[in-house]
């Protein structure tokens, strides 16, 4: 039934707080309820696991790795590509693209999409004349 | 008058109250000796020049029963309106209210009375150039380069009411109704538009979409949420 757990060097998505969305690794567990985090460009700091939701992506470290073996093993095991390329993180990109798009950019993205309605409602006309005669 | 150079003192604090020079030691450090010596062993003299007698008031038609309170005086300057940041010449802006809400339209510049000149262009939206306040726009981040675009004749007087003159009070202005004229836009006014609006044009155009971005009105759609929207 489980198939992420929580161990040392679990890459998870912060969902709550001043570092939503951003990936750590854990690299110790506290307690019952808190576990030790870091990640490359922040200072490892503590924080529940209400606040973490686990990824598939795992790297090898050993407990409570230096700031430079930790980023050597996020290099090793390609944490940013795997992450960018799951549909998870694309959908994640995806979202924060659409959030800052300004108002010319939304009116060139409505063009965009009649056009392409407009393409597809043309090739449909042309298959169902097809299938018609 | 030479520029006026702030008043230093000559005389340096030891402590606060206290100065480091005695009262001699100032005298001839302010060159009073030099002053008097100038002027033949007094200090120069400047009578008062004799005053020209005050006109006489006539005195007034009407005495108040009670005492009236003069109002308190009021020497308040309102200071000129403050330009948002995110607004500077070229900026799209959406205008919000008015006969032209949701237009998408270019800004030129503020105009001394704090409101924002700003125009269509005329040819894509049909917004004239028009002022409108600060507090009803909506800046974009989109900006259109506005070189050869000169504005500098445009200021509140260009836009203030023509004034009609008075016509005599008669009966037959009564029963005439209104006066033939209605408010035709001068020719000069339609050039100024034209000339503006004709570099304005170019530059647009060389931007793809642009022309069509000006033309269509704002509006929220569903699922858009104002406070989370990037401009």
């Amino acid at each position: 039934p489980f198939k992420r757990f929580v161990e040392i060097g679990r890459v998870a998505l912060v969902n709550y707080g001043e570092d939503y969305g951003r990936l750590v690794v854990i690299v110790d567990v506290i307690d019952q309820n808190r576990a030790l985090v870091d990640a490359p460009d922040m200072v490892r700091c503590q924080m529940n696991f209400k606040r973490l939701t686990l990824t598939d992506i795992t790297i090898k470290i050993k407990r409570i790795p230096k700031k430079k073996t930790l980023i050597e093993a996020m290099e090793a095991a390609d944490v940013k590509n795997k992450w960018e390329n799951s549909s998870w993180g694309r959908k994640l990109i995806v979202q924060k693209r659409r959030a800052a798009l300004t108002d010319f950019d939304r009116f060139k993205l409505m063009l965009a999409k009649i056009k392409r309605a407009g393409l597809v409602r043309q090739e449909l006309a042309q298959l169902k004349k097809q299938t018609a005669t | 008058m030479a520029p006026k150079t702030p008043k230093v003192s000559r005389n340096p604090d030891l402590i606060r109250g206290v100065g480091k020079h005695s009262r001699s030691k100032m005298y001839h450090k302010r060159g009073l000796w030099a002053i008097k010596a100038k002027n033949g062993g007094v200090f120069p003299r400047h009578d008062k020049k004799p005053a020209e007698p005050a006109v006489a008031a006539k005195p007034p038609k009407f005495y108040p029963a009670d005492d009236v309170k003069k109002p308190l005086l009021n020497k308040r300057k309102p200071k000129p309106t403050k330009l948002r940041a995110s607004i500077t010449p070229g900026t799209v802006l959406i205008i919000l209210a008015g006969r032209f809400k949701g237009k998408r339209v270019v800004f030129l510049k503020q105009l001394a009375s704090g409101l924002l000149l700003v125009t269509g262009p005329f040819k894509i939206n049909g917004v004239p150039l028009r002022r409108v306040n600060q507090s009803y726009v909506i800046a974009t981040s989109t900006k259109v380069d506005l070189c050869g675009v000169n504005v500098e004749k445009f200021d509140d007087k260009y836009f203030a009411k023509q004034v009609e003159k008075k016509k005599k009070k008669g009966e037959e202005g009564f029963f005439e109704g209104e006066n033939e004229e209605k408010n035709v836009l001068p020719q000069e006014k339609k050039d100024d538009q034209k000339t503006v609006d004709a570099s304005l044009i170019k530059s647009i155009e060389a931007v793809p979409d642009l022309k069509t971005y000006l033309a269509a009105r704002f509006s929220l759609k569903a699922g858009m949420k104002p406070h989370e929207l990037v401009f």
